[in-house]
């Protein structure tokens, strides 16, 4: 199970890390979510695997899981889900303002005029 | 006593929450709750300061729950310093943004202002690794907020990419605390010294990986070579109080590296004691550099001081990668200075940009602007400050650390790199005065809005604390020295957080 488990983990973050990569926002905002349950995954494995264990106190219980993995990736996908939320939102606003989806793309052109006029003004001077 | 330690967590929150209803009563209460909120936090800080100079942890259990187990909240000197800083830039910066009325050009302005605030005073506070996480995130979503408020192509993108750069930083931020909680099995900084100092040699390598990747975070955070590209655009194409508050973002990121990293990985860490700060201090000199040929390259003022802010970070890198009590007493010195210098400085090239029009802050020649010889004037104390040459501040700041690298394996190519890139940067910044102030052209196009008073107070109260800091020198170094040895004597750290009892409920 542990190789099965690092296997996930390492497959997604570097799915995660290729889409990141990517010139447009969509794909990035992919990579990130994958990233995310990469880590998610990650954290829970980092409690040790155990399989059929209580993780509160249980009389009856021969073992427990570790707990506080549990809660950190629970904190973990409120966050990761607010983010993405958050940059799915400012990536459409992006879109509107700057005419297309590249994440480094180019302004509009009014922008680029204004930025080389600023340029040759500063190489003069 | 135990209560006010966790004053200034609550106070923003709890403001922030109450400017968000207090929409319905418009902008002005807005501004005043926001305004009473930080004079509060300033007296809270200072009563802090105060209590933490008897050189006592105070321990805040959060739920009554003991160290390794609940989250605490600790204020020592070097937290209260910090949130003292905070609350002071934050009040120059809020004031700005009043008196210019930018805070109008979005809502919500003040409300994520306050969460900013409430995240900041909560990453200096806490004990806790998960919760310094957590803290982070809540101050960068407020920041995310703020960066984006008003609007423009420009700061869209350079939010975009601002964004996107700490969502990786969280991630990895997730990944080393995994691996950390997975080799030692606790989150708590104290706990976590304690156990790296017993962890048996097989778990050194993992600990040392885990730890370097959070290196890596912080070093994003504090925009550290190579990590700092996204630095210069946010800075300058968000407005300019929040490029001010933002001054002290990337100390977050310095002082996570002192606590985190000065703590677990002190004194008591045998085999790993202190592995960190040779890259701390390489990179540090390599982000001096790269800062230095920004300043020069710049094509616009507020762009010109993104790189200035880049080269004060470079130099504090530097005086805490050199690890010794007295480096991080002149670090923690120069820290004061160029949290608020930079500060004042982003206001500074605000009010350039809005006298000289269409012109805005870009190294050309324009009309000459209302009020020149003030706001010039202003300039010229501002960039001696900033460039570090006597007989303000940053002077004293960079002679302090440098004097601290004198005794280093390599001093002299320490010296030469801090001394060089200053060089550079007096050069450049003397350019661009000449450029903003000399090289006017007389025309009839009409100059830009004239001088704002009441926010040019802003200003000259940010720009004075350099007076302050060179005329109480002695006091100040000698307090910074004070939280420079408390800070590198991190067993009474460990002791005091995990000795902590839990508070009994007394007899009614």
């Amino acid at each position: 199970m542990e190789a099965l488990i690092a296997l996930t983990i390492g497959v997604m973050t570097a799915t995660g890390v290729y889409l990141t990569l990517r010139a447009r926002t969509f794909p990035v905002v992919l990579g990130l979510t994958l990233l995310a349950y990469a880590v998610n995954v990650f954290l829970f494995a980092m409690g040790r695997l155990t399989i059929g264990q209580p993780a509160v106190i249980d009389a009856a219980a021969a073992g427990y899981t570790d707990p506080l993995p549990q809660a950190l990736v629970l904190t973990a996908i409120v966050i990761a889900f607010g983010m993405t939320a958050f940059l799915i939102v400012l990536a459409l606003k992006a879109r509107g303002e700057l005419g297309n989806d590249h994440v480094d793309g180019l302004h509009q052109a009014k922008d680029e005029q204004t930025q080389t006029k600023s340029n040759q003004q500063g190489a003069k001077s | 006593m135990m209560q006010l330690t966790s004053w200034p967590v609550l106070l923003p929150l709890v403001v922030g929450f109450i400017i968000l209803f207090a929409r319905f009563g418009g902008l002005h209460l807005q501004r005043s709750l926001s305004l009473l909120a930080i004079l509060g936090l300033i007296v809270v800080s200072t009563e802090l300061v105060k209590v933490s100079l008897t050189g006592v942890h105070q321990v805040y259990l959060l739920g009554n729950w003991i160290a390794p187990f609940g989250i605490v909240l600790v204020l020592d000197q070097l937290s209260a310093l910090m949130v003292m800083m905070t609350s002071l830039l934050a009040l120059g910066a809020l004031w700005y943004a009043i008196a210019t009325k930018i805070d109008k050009q979005g809502s919500h302005f003040h409300v994520l202002f306050q969460i900013l605030l409430f995240g900041l005073n909560g990453a200096f506070m806490t004990g806790d690794v998960f919760n310094l996480f957590v803290f982070f995130e809540v101050l960068l979503l407020a920041s995310y907020g703020l960066l984006l408020h008003g609007s423009g192509r420009l700061r869209t993108k350079a939010g975009l990419h601002y964004v996107v750069i700490n969502l990786i930083g969280s991630t990895l931020f997730l990944f080393a605390v995994g691996a950390l909680y997975g080799v030692v099995g606790t989150l708590n900084i104290a706990d976590m010294a304690a156990k790296v100092a017993q962890a048996p040699v097989d778990d050194l390598g993992l600990i040392a990986a885990a730890g370097l990747l959070l290196l890596i975070v912080f070093g994003l955070k504090a925009a550290m070579f190579p990590l700092y590209l996204w630095l210069p655009n946010a800075y300058a194409n968000t407005s300019a109080p929040v490029a001010a508050l933002f001054a002290i973002m990337t100390k977050v990121g310095l002082y996570a590296i002192i606590r985190v990293h000065g703590t677990v990985f002190g004194d008591t860490a045998g085999e790993l004691a202190h592995y960190y700060a040779p890259w701390v201090l390489g990179l540090g000199l390599m982000t001096l550099i790269m800062a230095a040929l920004g300043v020069m390259a710049s094509r616009g003022l507020r762009e010109q001081v993104a790189y200035l802010v880049l080269a004060s970070v470079a130099t504090l890198l530097i005086g805490v990668g050199l690890n010794s009590p007295q480096a991080l007493s002149a670090t923690l010195y120069y820290l004061i200075h160029s949290t608020l210098i930079a500060g004042a400085m982003f206001l500074l090239a605000d009010v350039i940009s809005r006298g000289r029009g269409v012109h805005e802050d870009r190294f050309d020649s324009a009309p000459s602007m209302p009020n020149a010889i003030l706001i010039g004037s202003v300039f010229m104390f501002g960039a001696i400050a900033m460039a570090g040459m006597p007989p303000l501040s940053g002077f004293f700041g960079k002679v302090l650390i440098l004097s601290a690298a004198l005794n280093q394996a390599w001093f002299a190519l320490i010296l030469g790199v801090v001394l060089i890139s200053g060089l550079i940067m007096i050069i450049s910044m003397a350019r661009a005065g000449s450029l903003l102030f000399y090289r006017t052209q007389p025309s009839n196009v009409l100059p830009g809005e004239a001088l704002n008073r009441p926010a040019f107070v802003a200003v000259i109260a940010l720009f004075s604390v350099s007076v302050l800091l060179v005329i109480f020198a002695n006091p100040i170094t000698a307090y910074t020295d004070v939280i420079a040895l408390q800070q590198f004597n991190s067993q009474t750290y460990i002791e005091a957080v995990l000795n902590t009892a839990a508070v009994t409920e007394s007899a009614p």
